[in-house]
């Protein structure tokens, strides 16, 4: 049974081992002569100003719970599409039904301007 | 071969579970509960439920860790506050012993693998998992499917009008 799986499983150890390696070997082989400058955190070449954990802004937090519920929108769809032929006009409608709901939602959203970034 | 497989995944995901509640950076809690997440959708493949596997990684490993992380960044917590009390220490306990004994006893009543459903690997193997729950989703559970849009719909003009400055 876990033979179909295989080939995940080797892709997660290469990918486990690419990045647990680079640090490694570069930890190796890697010249250390560390300077003040050289322990900075690199922050696109700027100076870094303050701390990197401050208070983020609520925006984000809304875009989040939108992007989870449209999620779970989706993920219902993924059986629908497998059964799409079996189901025939019937599973349409239903499925019809679901995603208007949803949409008046979506409508709700953008018509009150939650998708602006103010 | 498939049972040191199991032992090691689950060796890690209690390990993770583990450092989800000893982290004391919140941020590090959260990522140990994706690797939590990922060790259960393992679980989950190897019970024959591969749907169930990709949701798990989908929604939760992807979404809902994004709204946790979100929100501990929100609410800037850098390291866990409040001490432990005596209260608190005597009634974790005291549920712990208590759900361990709930365990021991219905253990001790039945069998240790339960009974098995209706459906087995054979069925499975020849319908297909995913249209195994479409099938009883779209059909039996018609009404709670579309119920779940009404849920999502009130999920989503709650965010809205919680989080909004001016609705």
């Amino acid at each position: 049974m876990l033979g179909a799986y295989l080939p995940i499983i080797v892709l997660l150890v290469v990918a486990a081992c690419f990045g647990l390696g680079s640090v490694v070997v570069s930890s190796l082989v890697g010249q250390k002569k560390l300077s003040p400058v050289k322990l900075q955190p690199y922050e696109c070449g700027c100076e870094p100003v303050g701390s990197a954990q401050e208070r983020f802004s609520i925006k984000f937090y809304l875009i989040a719970m939108l992007f989870i519920l449209f999620d779970i929108e989706c993920v219902f769809l993924y059986p629908w599409a497998v059964l799409f032929k079996r189901l025939g006009v019937f599973g349409l409608i239903e499925m019809g039904v679901f995603v208007v709901i949803l949409f008046v939602g979506y409508i709700y959203v953008w018509k009150k301007g939650a998708l602006e970034w103010e | 071969m498939e049972t040191l497989f199991f032992s090691i995944v689950a060796a890690i995901a209690i390990l993770m579970s583990i450092l989800v509640i000893r982290c004391k950076n919140p941020i590090n809690s959260a990522l140990s509960l994706i690797m939590t997440f990922f060790c259960l959708a393992t679980l989950y493949v190897m019970l024959e439920a591969p749907f169930m596997a990709a949701i798990q990684v989908i929604v939760y490993a992807g979404a809902i860790m994004v709204l946790i992380v979100f929100v501990i960044m929100l609410l800037n917590i850098r390291t866990e506050s409040g001490r432990r009390t005596q209260h608190a220490l005597f009634l974790g306990a005291a549920t712990g012993l208590f759900l361990l004994f709930q365990t021991w006893y219905f253990l001790s009543r039945s069998s240790l693998t339960g009974a098995k459903g209706a459906i087995d690997s054979a069925a499975i193997a020849k319908v297909g998992h995913t249209e195994l729950i479409g099938q009883s989703l779209f059909t039996e559970f018609l009404l709670p499917f579309e119920i779940t849009s009404i849920l999502l719909l009130a999920a989503i003009v709650g965010a809205v009008v919680l989080a909004k400055k001016k609705v």
